[in-house]
């Protein structure tokens, strides 16, 4: 099967740039626009990419849904778990200052940087859970038919 | 205050944050795990360490002292806090404890009405929404409310959806709540943005400050007024605007429905109260036309129509439905009384009003876990099928009706009281003639129940057949809650007041 | 008149788009185009709130570092603007002028509320989505009148439960 040649080419050169570009997004975050929303669907969207070039069969074993459902809770229990951290040091909840007592921008430095992970992890995870539930349901028109 | 020094500090400090972040991280687990078993023991222990916790926060509201949570260590108004104060602790406590009771309730009747593979997401689907609810309700940051309210819209989506495995009208029921729960959001962020525009803030109580330093403030603060009442409007469904609740409670699996009726209305309706007496005032002439004239009277009219409609449905969830409408209208009509006494009324009968329909439905579930039945025609001899469960079903009709000794009449005779006060005598009458449909359609059900005798399946009578005991405990701890409340109603009238003082003071 | 809504063109895009919206959620009986109604009604409200957070002639709302004091100097300052914020001192997020009159800034709180807003939206369509998708596979119809008509026979039938 090798039709859209052109296509399946440029998709294997662009999907490990936009990746990266996802990464770029999150951490630029400490310094300009950016963060973990945007990088989330970044990340998704090359997931979601390689699923309408390559077919949703094999982009499910590259990224097995069993793996996006646990990354959804991992990402939510990141976030979470920090605020839970900080409340263990004595803290407010989500008083990320208690990281480092003594010098406290850099406390909240540190934890943002766990939270927008985790805000990366659960939001490019619902992504393309999203897109896989849609995708795995039968059409019940097949292609001729359109 | 001896229960109080058993708590542990930590947890009354930081008890605020705890009751939402720990259903929300607790949920997220749940929805991998593989096995329902552990699921529901794990919602269990989370809805009763949220019990407990609310607990202990209504005992040092009662103790007059009221909290302030800063989330993340930043002040208000920049940051976001949490507020316990006399006005949201109850409703906090009510919340968390019809969700550990309906929890209790679930394991049978999840294991009747969903699917298997779907039981682990469903609990986590019932956590989140806690979460979503108890957040709406602590939260004092205006936009957090939005964000929670979603939560829990969302997740309550999904819960009434999940019936689909045992009614497909769950799909539909589910899609219009959706649509109208959504442009209900919506219309309360738009004027949100209204509000932020006019004062600059996002703190309830900053915003209250600022809107009375305006007084009242421009034509702006006036379209959010609106904006705001509206969307809440649909969330609680006031009377036109309850389109999305019959279908909703008489669709989703039993447990949601009794989760539902019990504490999501009435989470909106505490907003409501928050907005209109806090954020703003009735001193403003504006909120106060509102309140008098739009509030009282759609109350009223849900009052009398909404138990109409009840009166001829042939299903008894549908009918309850709409007498839930119909009991919103009652707080309505508390709120549109605007003085002391008919605000503590109003909030006594959103308390009591959650003890009693709880109850109700949790007996309905109980009717459709034994035979599968919900139409009113098909309760022919329960009287004797189902003597417990049908013993409580009677019971907490009678206190949704209002007859003396039951929680039912006391808010009842405070809303009367309170109407009388204010001479308001055709309000005092309207109650009194809705009492009378509720009796109507009420009495139905018990006529059917215990004075037609049981159906005969190829002539042999149906047998005997009681509730599971994990049904029965919620069921009548519930309805003899109510008869307490009959009885002796010094305690929960105590709390009612205190909110009302809250209330009155503009929230401060 | 027609100089006012051109003058206040945001707000005429606003009205324009919410009412739209609202108008296709209650018109229209197909649920596919009920959720875009939504979407389309939703929208508005983001860019509602977007107008309000700009300010005339403001920057983007980004910390800038003083290159003149050196490295450590550019973080004390950043540490001393967030330790400001923890005493509820001088507000730093709330808009308009920062130190003095020299930048101007635009609002940056409105952004990130829809930021969250927008998520919430996202979350509401995916959901209302999967609905019509399971409602068209029970019901075979997406279209509300048919689905009625199968549920008023279905009632009609006395079956229901």
């Amino acid at each position: 099967m090798t039709p859209h040649v052109i296509l399946r080419v440029v998709s294997k050169f662009l999907i490990p740039l936009i990746a990266m570009f996802a990464f770029y997004v999150q951490f630029h975050g400490d310094y300009g626009p950016g963060g973990g929303f945007q990088a989330g669907v970044i990340l998704a969207a090359s997931v979601i990419l390689y699923a309408l070039i390559f077919g949703l069969d094999a982009a499910k074993k590259a990224i097995p849904p069993s793996w996006v459902r646990i990354g959804m809770s991992l990402g939510v229990l990141l976030y979470g778990g920090t605020g839970v951290a900080t409340w263990f040091l004595g803290g407010e909840f989500l008083n990320y200052s208690v990281f480092t007592p003594d010098h406290p921008s850099h406390g909240q430095h540190y934890g943002i940087l766990a939270v927008e992970l985790g805000v990366l992890l659960a939001v490019a995870s619902v992504m393309v859970a999203i897109f896989y539930a849609f995708g795995s349901r039968q059409p019940d028109l097949t292609d001729e038919d359109w | 205050m001896d229960i109080l020094s058993a708590y542990p500090g930590w947890l009354i400090e930081h008890g605020a944050a705890l009751l939402v972040i720990l259903p929300l991280l607790m949920g997220a687990i749940t929805a991998i795990m593989p096995s329902e078993r552990l699921s529901w023991v794990t919602t269990m222990i989370v809805t009763l360490v949220l019990t407990v916790t609310s607990f202990g926060l209504l005992l040092t509201i009662m103790g007059g002292e009221s909290q302030l949570y800063r989330l993340g260590g930043w002040d208000p108004p920049h940051g976001i806090s949490f507020v316990i104060d006399g006005l949201n602790t109850p409703v906090l406590f009510l919340i968390s404890a019809m969700a550990l009771l309906t929890t209790l309730y679930a394991l049978p009747s999840v294991a009747a009405e969903v699917e298997p593979k779907k039981r682990p997401p469903f609990y986590a689907a019932f956590m989140v929404g806690v979460a979503g609810l108890i957040g709406m309700v602590v939260t004092g940051d205006a936009f957090n409310v939005f964000v929670f309210l979603e939560v829990s819209s969302i997740s309550t989506y999904v819960l009434v959806a999940m019936g689909a495995s045992r009614d497909r009208r769950a799909l539909t029921a589910a899609y219009n709540y959706l649509i109208l729960g959504s442009i209900g959001a919506t219309f309360f962020v738009i004027g949100l943005g209204f509000l932020y525009m006019e004062t600059g803030t996002l703190n309830m109580a900053d915003i209250g400050r600022i809107l009375a330093d305006l007084d009242g403030g421009s034509r702006v603060a006036m379209v959010a007024f609106g904006f705001i009442t509206i969307g809440l409007g649909l969330k609680l469904a006031m009377f036109p605007l309850h389109m999305w609740l019959p279908g909703a409670y008489a669709h989703a699996p039993s447990f949601v429905t009794v989760f539902l009726a019990s504490t999501a209305t009435k989470a909106a309706l505490y907003l409501m109260l928050r907005f209109t007496f806090t954020v703003f005032d009735p001193s403003f002439d504006y909120v106060i036309t509102v309140v008098t004239y739009v509030l009282t009277g759609l109350g009223i009219a849900a009052m009398l129509f909404a138990s109409l409609q009840a009166i001829f449905q042939t299903d008894a969830r549908r009918a309850l439905a709409f007498s839930s409408i119909a009991q919103v209208g009652y707080m309505l009509l508390g709120i549109g009384i605007a003085t002391a006494a008919g605000l503590s009324a109003g909030y006594l009968h959103l308390l009591n009003h959650a003890v009693i329909k709880g109850a109700l439905f949790l007996c309905l579930g109980a009717f459709w876990y034994r035979y599968g039945i919900t139409r009113i025609d098909d309760f022919a001899g329960l009287g004797k099928m189902m003597p417990w469960t049908m013993g409580a079903f009677t019971l907490a009709g009678l206190s949704l009706i209002g007859v003396p000794a039951t929680a039912g009449f006391v808010s009842k005779l405070n809303l009367v009281k309170a109407a009388l006060d204010k001479e308001w005598y055709w309000a005092a009458t309207i109650i009194v003639v809705t009492s009378v449909l509720a009796i109507i359609y009420i009495g139905r059900m018990l006529l059917t129940a215990y004075f037609q005798s049981p159906p005969e399946i190829d002539g042999e009578v149906v047998a005997k057949n009681e509730a599971p005991l994990m049904m029965l405990i919620p069921m009548w701890f519930l309805v003899l809650l109510s008869v307490a409340i009959g009885i002796n109603a010094d305690l929960i009238s105590d709390a009612a007041r205190d909110a009302a003082a809250v209330l009155m003071s503009g929230g401060s | 008149m027609f100089s006012t809504i051109f003058q206040n063109y945001h707000w005429s895009i606003v009205i324009i788009l919410m009412m739209v919206g609202l108008y296709v959620v209650f018109s229209s009986r197909n649920l596919i185009k009920k959720l875009v109604g939504l979407s389309v009604f939703q929208t508005s409200v983001f860019l509602l709130y977007i107008t309000i957070g700009k300010v005339a002639g403001g920057q983007p709302p980004i910390l800038v570092e003083d290159h003149g004091s050196g490295g450590g100097g550019g973080e004390e300052h950043h540490a001393s603007a967030v330790t400001n914020l923890m005493a509820g001192g001088e507000s730093v997020a709330a808009g308009g002028a920062h130190h003095g009159a020299e930048i101007l800034y635009s609002n940056p709180l409105p952004h990130v509320l829809i930021l969250t807003a927008i998520v919430v939206g996202v979350a509401t369509l995916a959901i209302g989505l999967a609905l019509v998708v399971r409602i068209r596979e029970v019901y075979g119809s997406i279209e509300e009148d048919v689905i009625n008509n199968i549920d008023y026979r279905y009632n009609l039938e006395g079956t229901a439960d």
